[in-house]
């Protein structure tokens, strides 16, 4: 796993990113204690998806949709267990599962180290995540969730842009070849 | 995941994941009056099966039911057959034993009404062997004390004479027989004249004047005079009365039913007799009111 490797999917030559080793799992409960910590004193921060940052950016990094899914899925299911009781196991979970695999199978296809290829990725997942949240809600829980609102746009505006600036320190704990 | 191609192991994987979770999901939630999702969703997908099932099975019964298992359903009549006919007859016998007890109950409060009358219930054990006599038998005998031209009646009314005792049994002219007469009156008018049989079911009454008035309805009792039956015993009801010369065409149908006789009382007397005084008694209770005691007993003489 500490190796790179070349894949050829068309005329693209996209390099497999490694972390260092327990940094994934390091990163993953840090970004979740922030996610629940935080919003205590600013609550206004709520606003911030920092395990679906978290997913996208090993998604797109590592560029394996298996491993991409299944770290969605936890990172997922984490945040389903820290979250209240109208959020019930599963709905974070199956979002970020999706998201994870999208991130991962775009990631092997396309150079995404790019910040504003990073910028506007994150903006269409959170879009998408939020949509899957959505479709969720509406089909299994009965809730009456809107498909868009204006608090969805600036939410995936602030997200892709804190995307951009956490990718970046990320992106320090890649080894180096 | 040996047969699936790589590039899709990953897309079986995510479908894998997500199903997963979506069970977890559906485990959670809980519908309003529907219960968790999980159980409305497990017996949405079950219950089609289990129609099917319960269709396919009960379809498969009735085919088994209707065709193939009507041999046992041959036996099982016969056998519903054989018990309906043993229940029909012993419905009859205890419908038999009721009227038998009725009609016991009914001598034995007669009896009762007429306690200072020797009388003896008998039971009738047959009848002529002929048709032109109008006879039956009775399983009581000269050892119980009946002789010759004792009467015979029943609670109703008069039956008949005794016309032969023997030892064990007696034979009784009935009171239809062409040789049959007893001496009567119109309970109302009074008037008096004999009544006889005439080989049919109605009596005759023979010497009623035309001038006399007798209306159908009118009831018919022993006179007294023929120092065989005590006064005032039903003999019948007239039924036609015409006038005749010298003598009124009368009909009358006996108060005893003669055709189907089974008990009777046998009046342990050739001397007259007197049940006007206790038949008021009697007639105060009504031949329908039940008797206690033994039937078996109360079949035992009762001797003067």
């Amino acid at each position: 796993m500490n190796d790179t490797f070349e894949y050829r999917g068309g005329t693209a030559h996209i390099e497999v990113h490694k972390f260092r080793s327990g940094s994934i799992v390091f990163v993953t409960l840090v970004a979740l204690v922030i996610q629940a910590f935080v919003p205590v004193y600013f609550a206004k921060s709520a606003i911030l998806d920092l395990p679906l940052l978290i997913t996208v950016y090993f998604g797109l990094s590592r560029r394996n949709p298996s491993t991409g899914l299944l770290l969605g899925m936890v990172i997922g299911l984490l945040q389903d267990s820290l979250s209240g009781p109208t959020v019930p196991l599963g709905l974070y979970g199956i979002s970020n599962t999706v998201i994870g695999y999208l991130a991962s199978s775009i990631g092997a296809r396309l150079d995404t180290e790019h910040p504003a290829a990073r910028f506007a990725l994150t903006g269409i997942f959170f879009c998408v995540h939020q949509g899957i949240i959505v479709l969720i809600r509406r089909l299994l829980l009965a809730q009456p969730e809107p498909w868009f609102t204006a608090h969805l746009a600036i939410a995936a505006g602030i997200n892709a842009v804190a995307a951009v600036v956490l990718f970046l320190l990320l992106d320090r704990l890649r080894k180096t070849p | 995941m040996a047969g699936i191609p790589s590039r899709h192991k990953s897309l079986f994987l995510l479908a894998g994941v997500i199903i997963l979770q979506v069970l977890l999901l559906a485990v959670q939630i809980k519908r309003d009056s529907q219960g968790r999702l999980i159980r409305v969703w497990t017996v949405g997908a079950v219950s089609p099966f289990e129609k099917g099932g319960a269709y396919t099975v009960g379809h498969i019964r009735d085919v088994w039911r209707h065709y193939f298992a009507l041999r046992d359903t041959a036996k099982e009549n016969e056998r519903l057959k054989r018990e309906n006919d043993q229940l029909k007859l012993q419905i009859t016998q205890l419908q038999g034993r009721a009227a038998e007890a009725d009609r016991l109950a009914t001598l034995l409060d007669f009896r009762q009404a007429h306690k200072d009358v020797p009388m003896l219930s008998a039971r009738v054990i047959g009848a002529s062997a002929d048709s032109a006599s109008q006879t039956i038998y009775l399983d009581r005998g000269e050892r119980d004390g009946i002789k010759r031209n004792m009467g015979v009646i029943t609670p109703d009314g008069v039956v008949g004479k005794v016309i032969e005792a023997y030892a064990n049994t007696t034979q009784v002219l009935l009171l239809t027989d062409k040789e049959s007469g007893v001496g009567a009156m119109l309970a109302d008018s009074r008037i008096q004249s004999p009544v006889g049989g005439t080989g049919e079911p109605l009596l005759s009454m023979k010497y009623v004047p035309t001038d006399d008035t007798v209306n159908v309805g009118d009831a018919v009792v022993t006179s007294g005079k023929d120092r065989i039956f005590p006064a005032d015993l039903p003999v019948g009801t007239v039924v036609e009365s015409r006038p005749g010369n010298p003598f009124r065409q009368i009909r009358i149908r006996p108060a005893a039913r003669l055709e189907r006789l089974e008990e009777v009382i046998v009046l342990l007397s050739l001397h007259p007799l007197d049940l006007r005084k206790s038949s008021d008694t009697y007639g105060q209770q009504g031949p329908a009111a039940t008797a206690s005691g033994s039937v078996t007993e109360e079949r035992g003489a009762v001797r003067p």
